[in-house]
């Protein structure tokens, strides 16, 4: 464990609570915007204080209110890259990558420090050019150079890829999962977009109205989000109220279906979570006879809308995602595998 | 023809815009940083001399500094007077563009990306590095351009130099005083005379303005 949070600052009605801890990898804030991502990271650098708590760093105390401590950004050796990057306009590629090395006064040093971080992140050639001149992926790789240059002890990424367009997003994601995995200390990701957080985070911790409601494996929160506000942040379309039957089998007023499941029911399950994707044709598990009611075509894939023979009326239509080349066939019935019925609690 | 005005009002809008630079940039970041209540009122209070008639300035300015007024009576201990000296001109042109120079720095710092300096510091710069190299470049046009405003402002300045120092030749005469005092004799040339001197460095400072907003933006666009 090298970083450890905990604190609370009140911001007009918003009541920002934090508390989560991170390993030497990946850590993901993943949450809708306004949700206190952005505060959280800004206390941790220390460019906003919170009212009370403790923040904890490989063993050295940035914020502590009961201690009085609270040091200030410069000394936190946090890197913080920002959504704009906020590369300094006044000054060129090498000027902006060598504030990152201010404290350093060996001159020798700098410049080796400077040739091996423009060559880790491919901007040999740039050195003159003033941020403006770059494109966006460019302008993040200058931000992350000029952080990294001066080998922080944690590194906060704050919606990196959204100024970017999706085409590229994807590219400097791959990316920045290299260059994640090379840098071997702490790294907190936030983000509003689940796949990004997939891709990146080996844990993610879900932020809602400042609140971190979960903090999990990245896979296992997928599988197994276990509440209803985390299967919705993590995407799952069909959520609807069940009652638990038996140790593996809950039934679905509003749907009208028994659902067998894999994992092992509690008491207290309150509802029941399908993925649209996780919809199956052939399989023989909790198969049940359906009616297609509306179809939204996508670029790659058909969301198909359906009900169960016997749905309440007043109950929403269900989603369901198949690639484009996959079509229902009568008789029209839907089934899914027991691993995928995600038993929602609380 | 004595060419004393000409002198004597460059030499007070130079003084008076350079103290105005470093007043109105040090009020500005100043008052940038209180909170909402008091940044009202010290506005109001810094502003006022933009909106008074500068005559009313001058009068504020006598009633302060006069020589019978306790402040005056300090000030001629050390044996500065501003009433009808030329370095009163100073005071008057200074606190008359003054708020030229306060306000478009205020609104240069406003508009600020306060990111950048929260970049900065997460970076280890200290305080003044980030003042000094990141947020006056990014607002240097917006303080520049508050210079030369106020220096126009100072160069031009009647109401509150008349009430202060008022017009004696080849001591307190100013290029604005002087036409004037000239036109009120009925000396038509004279005066003519001095508004085409006006009328030109008007048009240079203009020019100088225009050229180094042309100088910024190849920079920028480079």
């Amino acid at each position: 464990m090298s970083l450890f949070v905990d604190f609370r600052k009140k911001l007009g009605a918003f009541c920002l609570d934090v508390c989560f801890d991170a390993a030497d990898n990946v850590l993901g804030l993943l949450g809708a915007s306004g949700s206190g991502k952005s505060m959280t990271l800004k206390c941790i650098a220390g460019i906003e204080k919170p009212d009370e708590g403790k923040i904890v760093l490989d063993g050295v105390t940035l914020f502590d209110s009961e201690k009085r401590i609270n040091l200030p950004p410069q000394k936190r050796k946090v890197g913080y890259l920002f959504q704009s990057y906020a590369l300094f306009p006044n000054m060129n590629v090498r000027q902006n990558i060598l504030c990152g090395l201010h404290g350093e006064s060996d001159r020798g040093f700098r410049e080796r420090a400077l040739v091996e971080i423009l060559e880790m992140t491919q901007l040999q050639g740039f050195e003159k050019h003033r941020p403006h001149e770059l494109s966006g992926g460019q302008q993040q790789r200058v931000a992350l150079a000029r952080i990294l240059v001066g080998s922080p002890n944690l590194l906060m990424l704050d919606e990196p890829f959204s100024a970017l367009d999706s085409q590229l997003r994807a590219h400097l994601q791959v990316e920045m999962r290299e260059l994640l995995k090379s840098f071997g200390k702490s790294v907190l990701l936030v983000t509003h977009d689940r796949t990004e957080a997939y891709r990146l985070c080996h844990q993610i911790a879900l932020v809602d109205g400042g609140k971190i409601l979960t903090q999990k494996d990245t896979k296992a929160l997928f599988s197994d989000p276990e509440s209803r506000e985390a299967a919705l942040m993590t995407g799952c379309k069909n959520i609807m109220a069940a009652e638990k039957t038996g140790a593996y089998e809950l039934f679905v007023p509003a749907w009208g279906v028994h659902l067998t499941t894999a994992l092992p029911l509690r008491d207290g399950l309150t509802a029941v979570g399908i993925r649209a994707h996780y919809f199956n044709a052939r399989t023989n598990h909790n198969r049940y006879p359906v009616r297609f009611v509306d179809l939204i075509e996508e670029p790659f894939e058909n969301i198909f809308q359906f009900r169960y023979e016997k749905q309440d009326e007043n109950s929403p239509s269900l989603w369901w995602h198949l690639p484009k080349d996959r079509m229902p066939r009568e008789p029209y019935e839907a089934g899914i595998a027991p691993q995928n019925v995600l038993p929602l609690y609380g | 023809m004595d060419m004393f005005p000409l002198w004597n009002s460059l030499r007070v809008a130079a003084m008076s815009s350079v103290i105005v630079f470093f007043l109105g940039i040090f009020a500005a970041v100043y008052v940038s940083k209180l909170n909402r209540i008091a940044k009202g009122v010290v506005d109001v209070l810094l502003t006022l001399p933009l909106v008074l008639p500068p005559t009313v300035v001058g009068y504020f300015l006598l009633v302060t500094v006069g020589a019978r007024r306790p402040l005056g009576l300090l000030l001629a201990e050390f044996g500065i007077q501003f009433v009808m000296t030329w370095y009163g001109g100073v005071l008057a042109a200074s606190v008359i563009a003054f708020p030229l120079m306060y306000r478009t720095a205020r609104g240069a710092f406003e508009s600020f990306d306060e990111t950048l300096a929260y970049a900065g510091q997460t970076l280890g710069l200290s305080g003044s590095y980030i003042f000094w190299r990141i947020r006056m470049p990014a607002c240097r046009q917006g303080i520049l351009a508050g210079f030369v405003l106020a220096f126009a402002r100072a160069l031009g300045e009647f109401g509150a130099t008349i009430m202060l120092i008022g017009y004696t030749p080849g001591r307190t005469a100013t290029i604005s005083t002087t036409v004037f005092h000239l036109w009120r004799i009925g000396d038509d040339h004279g005066a003519f005379f001095w508004v085409t001197i006006n009328l030109g460095i008007s048009a240079v400072v203009l020019l100088t303005v225009n050229m180094l907003e042309r100088k910024n933006k190849r920079t920028v666009i480079r």
